[in-house]
C-alpha cells in the first residue's frame, strides 16, 4: 500500500476577483522510502497542493479531490480532530524560511518538546532527553546547550536542522520538505540535503521534496512530477526524466539546467508562470513554449499515456522531437 | 537587561525636571490665588492678605518659589496644603490607594475583555463578530468619560437601582484602613456584607474608567493578532497537529502580546486622567477628586506635589512595562 496517495487536487482560492485555481488536477502517490521531487518554478503551486494535503491552508482555500488517502486512510472525510492525530505525527512539513518558521517567543526545545508532548506519551524528562537527542540527530554541536537557545540565537541552517528535529521527532513515515534549501548558503544546501536523505534511509520514510532546482533533484529524487501554472506537465522517474523529458516546459528546465555552472540559480526561461490574471487560452505554457503552435492557443491539451510521462502536451516530445504533429 | 532599564532610567531624569516646571507654573497660570479662594465670600483686608501670602511664601519671586520647591524635593518634602495643613505626601499617600483599587480594576476589566474580543476580531476578521467588536470599540473610544459616567448612573442607579451613585463602600460599614484596598479591607473586616457592598461601589467607575483602554487594547489586540496569524510559525504550529486552542492562545497570542504590552503601558497615563473625572463622578476619595478640589482651592503645593507625584508613578509604572516587554520578548532580553 502506498502511503500517500491522491487523485485530481485541487486548490481554488477564493479573492475578491472571483476564484482562483492555484492548483488544478494533481494526482501523486507516494512509496515507503521513496523520494518524490515535485519541480517548477516559483508559483506553479507546489507548496498550495502540500499545503492543502496537510490541511494548512487559509478558510478562503477550497481543497477538492477524488482520493486523499493516508495509509489507505481517507483523509477528506477525516474529522480535524483526527487529522491533527496525524499532522506532526505520521506525516509532518518543514518549509522554505527556517528562521520565520519558528516561533520567536519559545526555546527550541520548548518547540520541539511541545510536539513530542502532543503525539507520545513519554515523561517530562524523557522528552527532554528526546529533544537534545534529535538535536544531536541533526548534527546540532552541544545540543544540551542549544536545547534552551531562542531561534534568533541560531543561523538559519542551524535552524532548519532544528525544523527537521522537530519534524522528525516521532518518527514520522512521510516528510513534506517544502524547498527546504532556498533560504539557505549554498555550503549548507548540501548539508541539509544529505541529512534528510541519511534521515529517509535509516526509517525508511517516504519524502516529498519540493525545489525548483533540477540538480537536487537529479541528485535526491526517485520519482519526479512537474508542476506549470498549477498543473502537473509531466511524471517519470528521475532517470527518464533527465534521458528523454516529454513535456516541452520539462526539456526547458534541463536546458537551463548547466547555465546554473555560472552561478545563476533560475532556470532561464523565457517569461514568468502565469498568475491569476494573465492566464492564456489553451495551453498553459503556450507563450513560452519554443514548439507551439495554432491548436496550443485554443485547446487545452490532455495528458498523454504513462509512456509520455502523462505530458500535458497536444505534442509530447520524444527524443526531443514533437510527436504527431501531424494532428 | 540591567543595561537597558538603566538607560531608561536615565532618560526618565530630564522628563522629571520637566515635570517640575510645568506643575509649577500650572496652577500658577490660573487667575485666583489660594488665600483669596481661602477668604470665599466674605473677603479680605489688604493687610491681612498680604500677611497670609507671605506666610505661604507666595510673595517671593517665581524663581525662589521655585528653587524652595526643589529644595524641598530633595528633601523628600512636597509642603504642606493649604487647605488641611497636612504634609501633601500623607495626603497623598492616604487616598492613593483609592484611585489605585479603581485604576487596577479598570485595567483588569479592560485587559479581560478587550483582549479576548480583539482576538475574536482578528478571528473572524471581516465578519459580524469583527465589526460588532470594532464598532463598539470606536463608540467606546469616542465616549466622553462625563457624559458615560452619567448614562451608567442614570440607567443602572436611577432606573434599575443595582449599584449605588457614589463612594468606596456604605456608610453602613466602618472598619480601619489596613491595605488602604477597599475590597480586601472589607474583606479582612470580617463585616458581613461590606465586601459586597465594596464591589458594587466599584463596578460602574471600573467600567467608566475602563472604557477608553478597553477600546484601545481590543484594537491593538486585534491588529497585532492579525499580523502573527499570518506567520510561518503559526502555520508550523498547526503542522504540529496542535489543537487551534493551543496554536491561537499559545503561539499567535504570545508573539502578539507584546506590543500589546506596550499599548497597556501606555494606557496607565490615560487611566490617570479619566481617573479624575471618573472620581469626580463618582465621589470616589482618590487622587483624582483630591486633585481637582485642590486645583479649585488654588491650593498650590498639594497640585504641584500630586502632579510631580502622579508624573513618578506614571514613569515607574512605564519602566515595569518596559521591563515586562523586554521578559516577553526574548530578543530583547538578549541584547546586552
Ligand atoms: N492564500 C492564498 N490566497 C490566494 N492565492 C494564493 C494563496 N497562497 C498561494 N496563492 C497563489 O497560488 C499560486 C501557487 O502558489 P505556491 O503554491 O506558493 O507556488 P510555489 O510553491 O510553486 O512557488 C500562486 O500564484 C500564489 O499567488
Ligand atoms: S501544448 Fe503546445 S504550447 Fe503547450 S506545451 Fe505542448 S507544444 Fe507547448
Ligand atoms: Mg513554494
Amino acid at each position: 500500500m502506498s502511503l500517500l496517495e491522491f487523485t485530481n487536487l485541487s486548490v481554488e482560492f477564493e479573492t475578491l476577483n472571483g476564484g482562483f485555481r492555484a492548483v488544478d488536477n494533481v494526482s501523486l502517490t507516494v512509496d515507503p522510502g521513496e523520494v518524490v521531487a515535485i519541480v517548477g518554478e516559483s508559483g506553479s503551486g507546489k507548496s498550495v497542493s502540500m499545503l492543502a494535503v496537510m490541511g494548512l491552508l487559509p478558510w478562503t482555500a477550497k481543497v477538492t479531490a477524488d482520493r486523499l488517502t493516508f495509509q489507505g486512510r481517507d483523509m477528506l472525510s477525516m474529522r480535524p480532530k483526527e487529522k491533527r492525530k496525524i499532522i506532526g505525527k505520521d506525516i509532518s512539513m518543514i518549509f522554505q524560511e527556517p528562521t520565520t518558521s519558528l516561533n520567536p517567543c519559545f526555546t527550541v526545545g520548548y518547540q520541539i518538546i511541545e510536539t513530542l508532548k502532543k503525539h507520545t506519551d513519554l515523561s517530562r524528562a524523557e522528552r527532554k532527553n528526546r529533544a537534545i537527542e534529535l538535536l544531536r540527530l541533526v548534527g546540532i554541536p552541544a545540543p544540551e546547550r542549544r536545547v534552551t537557545a531562542f531561534p534568533h540565537q541560531l543561523s538559519g541552517g542551524m535552524n532548519q536542522r532544528v525544523m527537521i528535529a522537530m519534524a522528525i521527532a516521532c518518527d514520522p513515515k512521510l516528510l513534506i520538505a517544502d524547498e527546504p534549501t532556498t533560504a539557505l548558503d549554498v555550503t549548507i544546501q548540501a548539508q541539509i540535503l544529505e541529512l534528510l536523505i541519511k534521515i529517509k534511509e535509516e526509517n525508511d520514510m517516504g519524502l516529498v521534496l519540493i525545489t525548483h532546482d533540477m540538480g537536487v533533484v537529479a541528485e535526491t529524487a526517485d520519482r519526479v512530477i512537474v508542476q506549470y501554472a498549477g498543473q502537473q506537465v509531466e511524471q517519470q522517474d528521475v532517470k527518464g526524466l533527465f534521458r528523454d523529458p516529454h513535456h516541452p516546459y520539462t526539456a526547458a528546465l534541463l536546458a537551463a539546467l548547466p547555465e546554473r555552472a555560472t552561478g545563476d540559480q533560475l532556470p532561464s526561461i523565457p517569461g514568468v508562470v502565469p498568475g491569476q490574471f494573465d492566464r492564456p487560452a489553451g495551453c498553459l505554457f503556450s507563450p513560452r513554449c519554443s514548439f507551439v503552435f495554432d491548436r496550443c492557443h485554443k485547446e487545452q491539451p490532455t495528458q498523454a499515456g504513462k509512456e509520455l510521462g502523462c505530458a500535458l502536451c497536444h505534442t509530447p516530445l520524444v527524443a526531443g522531437k514533437p510527436q504527431n504533429e501531424a494532428a | 537587561m540591567l543595561r537597558l532599564i538603566l538607560n531608561k532610567i536615565g532618560l526618565l531624569i530630564p522628563t522629571f525636571i520637566g515635570v517640575t516646571i510645568i506643575s509649577f507654573l500650572f496652577i500658577r497660570l490660573l487667575p485666583g490665588d489660594p488665600v483669596l479662594l481661602l477668604a470665599g465670600e466674605r473677603g479680605i483686608t489688604g493687610d491681612r492678605y498680604a500677611d497670609l501670602m507671605h506666610q505661604f511664601g507666595f510673595d517671593q519671586p517665581l524663581w525662589r518659589q521655585y528653587l524652595d520647591y526643589l529644595v524641598g524635593i530633595l528633601h523628600g518634602d512636597l509642603g504642606t496644603s493649604i487647605s488641611t495643613r497636612r504634609p501633601v505626601i500623607s495626603e497623598f499617600f492616604t487616598l492613593f490607594p483609592a484611585t489605585m483599587e479603581l485604576s487596577l480594576c479598570a485595567i483588569f476589566f479592560a485587559v479581560v475583555v478587550g483582549l479576548p474580543a480583539g482576538v475574536i476580531a482578528a478571528l473572524y476578521r471581516g465578519k459580524t463578530p469583527d465589526h460588532a467588536v470594532m464598532t463598539t470599540a470606536l463608540v467606546g473610544y469616542s465616549m466622553p468619560i462625563f457624559w458615560w459616567g452619567l448614562l451608567l448612573i442614570i440607567l443602572f442607579s436611577g432606573i434599575l437601582g443595582w449599584t449605588p451613585v457614589s463612594g468606596r463602600i456604605s456608610l453602613l460599614y466602618y472598619f480601619p484602613s489596613v491595605t488602604g484596598f477597599m475590597l480586601i479591607d472589607s474583606l479582612l473586616s470580617g463585616q458581613a456584607g461590606a465586601f459586597e457592598s465594596a464591589v458594587s461601589h466599584l463596578i460602574l467607575p471600573t467600567i467608566v474608567l475602563g472604557t477608553i483602554p478597553l477600546a484601545v487594547i481590543a484594537r491593538q489586540t486585534r491588529s497585532a493578532m492579525l499580523e502573527v496569524l499570518d506567520e510561518d510559525y503559526v502555520r508550523t504550529a498547526r503542522a504540529k497537529g496542535l489543537a487551534p486552542f493551543r496554536v491561537i492562545g499559545l503561539h499567535a497570542l504570545r508573539n502578539a502580546l507584546i506590543p500589546v504590552i506596550t499599548t497597556i503601558g501606555l494606557q496607565i497615563g490615560v487611566l490617570f486622567a479619566g481617573a479624575i473625572l471618573t472620581e469626580t463622578i463618582f465621589s470616589w476619595p482618590g487622587i483624582g477628586k483630591w486633585m481637582i478640589d485642590s486645583i479649585f482651592r488654588r491650593d498650590y503645593p498639594a497640585v504641584q506635589g500630586g502632579l510631580l507625584l502622579i508624573a513618578i508613578i506614571v514613569m515607574l509604572v512605564n519602566l515595569l512595562v518596559d521591563v515586562t516587554y523586554g521578559l516577553i520578548n526574548p530578543k530583547i532580553r538578549h541584547t546586552r
